[in-house]
């Protein structure tokens, strides 16, 4: 047993590859939180494919292609805040224009390459292949988000539920959501490197969806969401290094089977409580 | 420090000036022909309780929005103790109707009526000892005590309006904007609310109640304005003193 734990770390890649699962899962898993109970999963699926053409370009100008995604991430989700804040088209339908726009230009400018082999890593990601000198910049932004939440946990958890309370006190709701939505192209950006454009939205999403199943407090949620991505990213590495299999696939996998516990869980509870409730 | 959510200076107020003055006010909802507030001009002296009476879609809401600041008015102004909007965000407090919070998200009744110190806070800076003290005083006040650490969406419909009383009263606002606050609740907390808002009136504040209930012409209101298809009807400044 002890062997199956500590045979893969034998390798630099792995644990390089284990360290990056864990950073990523904080600054998501935290952040989730918000993305659910503000009901902004699409906007975080939209986001994570509107990254695509800064990637593409960054590759193609050869310049770093963190820094790629992250000018593409922050203006679209710049542009992503100015479109909800106008309420001339719906929100949803102008994020679905925008969303499969810029994915549908990343999807032209990759074909223009010639290779889409070499950038497919960017679709389904490659934590096995992270160099050092990226490591930092994923640190520094998974430090950095739990950081500002909690620095801005009273303004984000009042626009969150009564955004009429927050203008009347002058806290502009638009301003705290251009914030989030610049602390989530962020965590996006660091994200795509580990599991993909396809699938980073799943690493935000499903953890916190969990988590808000088993409690129903903001904090400990975030605690719970956290463990829950940590877990899925290692044993999604372990899965994916013992089977021969895509990491990305493999850690989203895991997360979806925690999702899936979580929700047996909560049912059985609800039953429980309903038994109860008819006994008495 | 305390840095203010709009970064402007609050200001003190006006010596003398009504709590709530309107001049003029004008707002029209996008896409929509008609004005939903045409020309309205009040003025609410300090320490009154004043109804706001008219049926759905008479403009009582939109009022109320543009009186707290969330609806700019398109013309008109609107002076609170003598200041625009934006000059004393901490003077007033403004109770939504039910539909307008998100009851699902989970926080609790404590952390929700804390939200009333947040505005003496401003950006970033955290709630300290004294402010807790007054949240346990405004739930002690309104009977919520056993309810704190209950998640929002967990409590009745009367209990979730006397926790946003619980928040106004924990802002120690001067003016309190109250939008449809009976409508649906139980006997407790009609009694409840008569009883805190009766000694804020004591203390100097000023109630506007926004309602579609006609009857509040029984109620002990000072003054009665009545709304209909957002222009104030003349001759409906009735005075029923408490």
């Amino acid at each position: 047993m002890i062997d199956i734990i500590f045979e893969p770390l034998r390798f630099g890649f792995m644990r390089t590859s284990f360290l990056v699962a864990i950073l990523v899962s904080i600054a998501c898993s935290t952040i989730g939180v918000y993305v659910v109970y503000r009901r902004m999963a699409f906007i975080g699926d939209a986001l994570a494919h509107t990254v695509l053409p800064g990637l593409v370009v960054a590759y193609l100008v050869g310049i770093n292609m963190f820094a790629g995604a992250l000018v593409a991430g922050l203006a679209s989700s710049l542009a992503i805040g100015r479109i909800t804040q106008n309420k001339s088209v719906s929100e949803d339908t102008a994020i679905g224009i925008v969303f499969a726009g810029m994915f549908a230009l990343g999807i032209f400018l990759m074909s223009r390459t010639g290779s889409f082999r070499e950038l497919s890593h960017m679709l389904f990601g490659n934590i096995l292949g992270i160099p050092d000198s990226m490591l930092i910049w994923i640190a520094l932004i998974a430090i950095s988000i739990p950081l500002f939440l909690f620095l801005l946990h009273k303004e984000l958890e009042l626009t969150s539920y009564d955004p009429s309370h927050a203008e009347v006190i002058g806290l502009r709701v638009d301003t705290v959501r251009y914030i989030l939505l610049i602390l989530l192209a962020l965590t996006i950006v660091t994200t795509i490197s580990a599991v993909g454009v396809v699938l980073t939205s799943a690493l935000i999403i499903t953890p916190a969806a969990a988590a808000s199943l088993l409690t129903r407090r903001l904090v400990p949620m975030m605690v719970l969401s956290t463990v829950f991505g940590a877990t899925s990213g290692i044993l999604g590495l372990y899965a994916s290094y013992y089977f021969n299999a895509a990491s990305g696939a493999a850690i989203v996998l895991v997360c979806t089977a925690i999702f899936a516990v979580c929700a047996l869980i909560e049912w059985a509870m609800r039953d429980r409580v309903n038994l109860k409730r008819s006994a008495a | 420090m305390v840095i203010p959510y709009s970064f402007r200076r609050e200001h003190a107020a006006v010596p003398g000036a009504p709590a709530i003055e309107t001049r003029d006010l004008w707002y029209r909802y996008p896409r929509v022909e008609h004005a939903a507030l045409q020309g309205i001009s009040i003025s609410i002296p300090q320490a009154s309780c004043v109804a706001l009476i008219g049926s759905n879609g008479s403009g009582k809401s939109t009022l109320m929005k543009a009186i707290c600041g969330i609806l700019p008015p398109q013309r008109g102004t609107v002076r609170i103790a003598g200041l625009p909007i934006g000059g004393c965000h901490h003077r007033v407090a403004y109770l939504p109707q039910h539909g307008a919070i998100n009851w699902r998200f989970p926080v609790t009744v404590r952390r929700l009526v804390l939200a009333g110190r947040f505005v003496h806070l401003g950006w970033i800076r955290r709630p300290g000892r004294r402010d807790y003290e007054i949240v346990d005083e405004a739930l002690d006040n309104l009977g919520m005590t056993d309810l704190a650490d209950r998640q929002i969406g967990m409590l009745s419909g009367g209990q979730q309006q006397r926790a946003l009383l619980a928040r106004a009263l924990a802002q120690d606002a001067e003016v309190l904007l109250l939008d449809e606050p009976l409508t649906g609740v139980d006997h407790i907390t009609r009694q409840v609310f008569e009883r805190v808002i009766n000694s804020l009136i004591q203390r100097g504040r000023t109630i506007l109640t926004a309602t579609h209930d006609t009857s509040v012409r029984e109620a002990g209101y000072d003054t009665i304005f009545r709304l209909e298809e957002g222009e104030l009807q003349e001759g409906d400044d009735d005075r029923h003193h408490l």
